[in-house]
Order: C-alpha cells, then structure tokens, then sequence
C-alpha cells in the first residue's frame, strides 16, 4: 500500500509517500531523520511498515524544513537511507 | 457565527423486514468524525440499521448516542453485537469498542459494499478532511492520501462559504447552477482568503450564487489535483458528505471526464459501514459469534 | 536628495518620504476595494506632512504585492529587496530579516553589505502570516492590541494541533470550553505561528543579527514567542511596518545618486 502522508494548500503540496510492499522494516529512515518525522507502525492490515507520525502530518511541510535549505538542495537522509527506495518526497 | 446553514439532516434507518435474532454474526461500525459520527449495524454482513447525527463536545459521548439511536426500536441492545470497530478522528473514544481501525481502511472496505466490488478510486471529503483512496475488488486500500490540515477542500471550508453566502448545504447544488455564465473560480486556495475574495465580489455586486459557483468551481479544481496525485482509476465514487454536494460534484466529474457511480445508501455511512464489515471479519476470527 | 517608497501591501498602503537619509513622513492608507485611490490618497497624506508634492519626486520607487500597479514610480523593487534594504537602514549589521505581514511571512538573508544571498516566502496560507493571529483574536474575543501582551501573561505551553487557521479557531473554541484560560490559549496561538515562522526561516540560515519588520513585528506575544524559538535577540525598527517603504526609498534615492545596483 502506498500511503501519501501530508497535505496540500495554498502554500503548495507536500507529501512523503511511504510503500509498504517495498518497506523492509529495516528502521534506518527512522533513525536518520533529524527531526522525528518517522516512525514503525503495524497498519490495518497487520503490516510492519515506516510511516509519519500523526504529530507531523499536517505540518510536515515544518517539520522537513531542516533538511530542505532553500540554497543547497542536500540529498535527504531518509531518501538515501532507503535501501528499497520506498520513501518519495514530493517537494 | 451561525451554525444553522450548513447543518445534513440527522436520522436513524432500520431494515423492516430483518429478523436479528437469526442471525450469526452481529456486527458494528461507530465512525466518530469531527463534525458528524455515525453508528451501523451489520446481521450477518447485511445492512440492519444506521445513525447519522452531528459530533457533539464529547467523543464518547457521540458514540454511544450514535449507537444508541441506530438501535433504537429495534429490540437489539449493545450486548447482542459480538464486536464493535471504532473509526474516525474520534475512533479512539468508542468506550465499547473491540478495535479501532483507520478511516481509510473503513472507506475502502465501505465503499466497496456500497458501490460493489468494481470501484477502483473511491473521494471522501468528510467534515474536516479530504481523501483519495484506490483499492482493489475486495475493497483493500492499495494507496491513499488524506489532507486534514487545509480546510479548503473540506466540509469546513463549504461551511465557511455556506453561512458567508446565508444558504443552506442542500441548496448549493441548485442556486450554484442558476447562473447565466460560469464563473472564473475564486482564485484563492486558502479560505481565510477566498473569504475575503468572495466578500468584495459581493461588494462589486456579484450575484450570491455566481460567487457560490465560483467558489464550488474552486473547490472541485482543489479536489481534482488530489485525485491527479493518486491517478483516477475508473469505477469512481464519492462517499462522505461531499456526494451531496452537486455544485462540486457536477464540476468536479466534469473536469474529471469520469462520472461516479450513484450511491444506493447515505455516503456519509461509509466509514461505520467498513468498520461493521472488518468487525464481521474479526468476529468470526476470534470466534465471538453467536451461534 | 529626496525620494519616496510606496508599499503596495494586501491590505495596506504605506509611503514614506526620505530626505538626505532621514524618513520625514510617512502614511498609511487601507487598500480597500479601490486601491488606486488608497494609494492617492496615502500620496497626498505623506505629501502634505513632508510639506512637498509627490508629483514633484521623479526618485519613487514602490514594493509590495502591488508594486506594479504604482503609475507614479519610476521603477519597484521585491518585497525581499525592500525588506532587507529598509532592516539595513535601522541596524547596518543585519544579516537574516523576518517580516511577517497579514498575508505573506518571508525570511531574508544577505550579505555584509545588504546584498540578498537567499530568500524564502510562506504564502497563500493564513497559519503563516498575520491573518492567523487577526482570527485567532477574534475567535477569542479580544482585541487584535490587547492580543500579544495577553500571551505573556501565561507561563504555561500547549501546543496546537491545528496548523490552519479556520480549524485552529475550532481548537481556540474547545479549548475555551475545557475552561483553559485565555492568555494560555493566547500563548499557543503566537508560539505556534512563531513555530511556522522560524521553522521557514531556518531555510535560510539564521545569522545574526535578526531583524522582525512588518505588521506583525507589533505584536509583543509574537517577538516574545519567535525570539524563544530562534533562540536569539531580535532587532526591532521603529514603525516595524513602514521598512519595506522605507527600503523602497532608499532604493530610490540611491538609483537616482548612481548608475548601479539599487540593493535589489
């Protein structure tokens, strides 16, 4: 399941989209993000799965901000974490 | 702020002709959403009775009046159900329920009993939230997206419009069609903002319903980039309490080049719905049946 | 040497008169639905307090959401430029600027000599600028100037679910009713807007010195709550939002002196 957490407003449109048939539960993302944005959970259909905490969700446009300098453009930690490549930014 | 505009009709249904006490499995589905929560109750995996009212202070408390008014005139009471699914913003606060499970699953699942299993790309738009989900024949999600952080796009955000403009919900399929000219949709996305768009278009003298046009137009093209975001897969249907929405619905399928499958029930069940039929599932797993 | 910067804002005009390197009137008029007679009007106000007649200021520059539609300027220059210009004029060691207006929030850096290196802009979005904090008083039934000094009465943080400003005044609303005292409730409302605020800044690097300009740099509970989260001073101009005007003109009386840059 691709699970697209985030939102979209008059500001732009910022999700983090997190594959769970790709998901290994290797847990690195969610160790490597600086900001706490990640977490494990088991979904609805009993997956073990990376997701976004509920707390940054609706401000997670915020809640990157750290790893999205507006000059340099970095390759972001999760992303490159991510052996599968089941992490996508959308901004 | 008056609230009166923009307020669904709250009710209960119960199915005449169902003998309860036949049945194996009695499932139950309370959605407790931020602005209405609903209760159903499944026999069997068949519809019985629902509720539809709107989310009062207390989460809790919503649920058990939700509950309550689905069961009531029907001889059954909470402990003839063998499991309760809680769902919704709220799902957290069903006291009686068994288990709580995401919104998103329940939609998928409800919207597959509601629309069959050829429904592919399934638009909530709830109180405070908006929802794209696709799933498979079995109504198993297999992507989503869900924004509850921007009220445009959401009940809320038609709300605003609706008491701005002094018309009630079920009038804004009708007077945002008696207009001569379509109007450019109002051109901010923010409500705050369209709001204040919307009230000097007043002043320059537009009519209430070309901005009412003008801001379902806006509402729809908000509506439709999500749906981009996931892909539209046809069947494509609409649950929450947008499907009554024609000022957006009609713009919205027209902007899509799809139409949507016509409900046979309330879509604002959808959610309970998925959650009385995962409690049926869960029932039987665990063996809480009743015979 | 006189000249004149004229701020196009969302929902104010603002003009400010320069003479040597000394402000020496300023006005301000609300837009309006005819901002072309807000913007005269805001003109003739400036003019008649400088005791000069704009029409006769060929060094005009404007800024502002509306910076093109100022017939009377000679040429305009962004809202970053002017910000960072207008900063520099108060306090010459300035390197990041954060002005924060009704509708737009924007974070500034430059260089050692007023140079813009890098910018970023919250837009569109009423949860990032000053509209935020405008419905947040209303939803609590204070007045807009009693709201920010509310704030630093409490010495007690929440932190907002809510990160839009329709749904926060229904988060104010229950939190009234959970009998929360409204200056804690005000305390989160301006700590969570300085939290989007500085979160967008960091963008950019935060070097010091910091300066806040523009409508909401008014706003004590705002400083207060931006301050603590930027960890750092904040400089604060007088009439925090007239700087962009006032960079404006600066521009102006420096493009008339040379041939080059204008700090643009």
């Amino acid at each position: 399941m691709r699970a697209n957490y985030g939102y979209q407003d008059g500001s732009g449109a910022f999700f983090i989209t997190i594959d769970s048939n790709l998901c290994t539960s290797c847990e690195d993302c969610v160790t490597i993000c600086p900001s706490g944005v990640l977490e494990m959970i088991t979904d609805d259909y009993d997956d073990v799965t990376a997701a976004v905490t509920e707390e940054h969700r609706k401000k997670i446009k915020y809640s990157c901000a750290e790893c999205k300098p507006m000059e340099l453009q970095p390759p972001l930690p999760c992303i490159t974490a991510c052996e599968p490549g089941a992490i996508e930014h959308s901004w | 702020m008056s609230t009166e505009y923009w307020r669904w009709k709250e009710y209960n249904w119960k199915d005449p002709e169902s003998d309860w006490q036949q049945a194996s499995v009695i499932s139950a589905g309370v959605d407790v959403g931020s602005v209405s929560s609903q209760a159903v109750v499944m026999t069997d995996g068949e519809l019985f009775a629902y509720s539809n009212m709107r989310t009062g202070s207390d989460s809790p408390e919503s649920a058990e009046n939700a509950m309550k008014w689905a069961l009531e005139d029907t001889g059954m009471t909470l402990g003839d159900i063998n499991y309760v699914v809680g769902t919704g913003y709220g799902r957290v606060n069903v006291p009686f329920a068994d288990r709580a499970i995401t919104e998103i699953a329940c939609h998928g699942r409800g919207a597959n009993y509601m629309y069959g299993p050829t429904v592919r790309t399934i638009l909530d738009m709830g109180g405070q939230d908006c929802k794209a989900i696709l799933v498979d024949e079995r109504g198993k999600v297999q992507e989503f997206l869900m924004n509850d952080k921007c009220a445009a796009g959401t009940g809320r955000g038609m709300e605003v419009f609706a008491d701005l403009l002094e018309i009630s919900i079920e009038e804004i399929g009708d007077l945002s069609f008696d207009i001569d000219e379509e109007p450019e949709p109002v051109s901010s996305t923010c409500v705050i903002f369209a709001k204040s768009e919307a009230t000097g278009l007043l002043r320059q003298g537009w009519p209430k319903n070309d901005v009412l046009a003008a801001y379902c137009s806006a509402m729809s093209d908000r509506v439709f980039a999500l749906l981009e975001r996931v892909g539209v897969q046809e069947d494509f249907a609409i649950t929450g309490g947008i499907a009554k929405n024609a000022g957006v619905v009609r713009r919205l399928t027209k902007v899509m080049g799809v139409d949507a499958l016509e409900p046979k029930h309330d879509t604002q069940i959808a959610g309970a719905l998925g959650g009385a039929l995962f409690a049926k599932a869960l029932a039987e797993k665990e063996g809480k049946v009743r015979s | 040497m006189i000249s004149i910067g004229i701020d196009m804002g969302a929902k104010n005009v603002k003009v400010v008169f320069l003479r040597d390197g000394e402000v020496i009137s300023k006005s301000l008029v609300t837009a309006g639905l005819d901002t072309e007679g807000a913007l005269k009007e805001a003109l003739k106000q400036a003019s008649q307090a400088a005791d000069l007649d704009y029409r006769e200021v060929p060094n005009i520059t404007s800024t502002g959401a509306g910076r093109k539609d100022v017939p009377m300027a000679r040429d305009y220059i962004t809202e970053v430029g002017a910000a960072a210009r207008g900063a520099r004029f108060f306090f010459d060691d300035v390197r990041t600027v954060i002005d924060v207006g009704a509708e737009e929030g924007r974070g500034v850096r430059c260089d050692e000599n007023g140079k813009v290196l890098d910018f970023v802009v919250n837009e569109k979005c009423a949860a990032g600028a000053g509209a935020f904090t405008e419905s947040m008083a209303r939803a609590l039934e204070v007045p807009l100037e009693e709201f920010g000094p509310l704030s630093l009465e409490s010495d007690r943080e929440i932190p907002m679910n809510a990160q839009c400003a329709v749904f926060a005044e229904s988060e104010v609303v229950s939190l009234v009713h959970a009998k929360t005292p409204k200056k804690d409730i005000a305390r989160a409302v301006h700590d969570a807007i300085a939290s989007r605020i500085s979160s967008m800044v960091r963008r950019v690097g935060v070097e010091p010195s910091v300066a806040l300009v523009g409508g909401l740099a008014y706003n004590v509970g705002f400083i207060d709550s931006l301050g603590r989260d930027l960890e750092t001073e904040l400089l604060i101009p007088p009439d925090p939002e007239y700087t962009a005007a006032i960079g404006a003109a600066v521009v102006a009386a420096d493009r008339a002196t040379a041939t080059s840059e204008g700090g643009e």
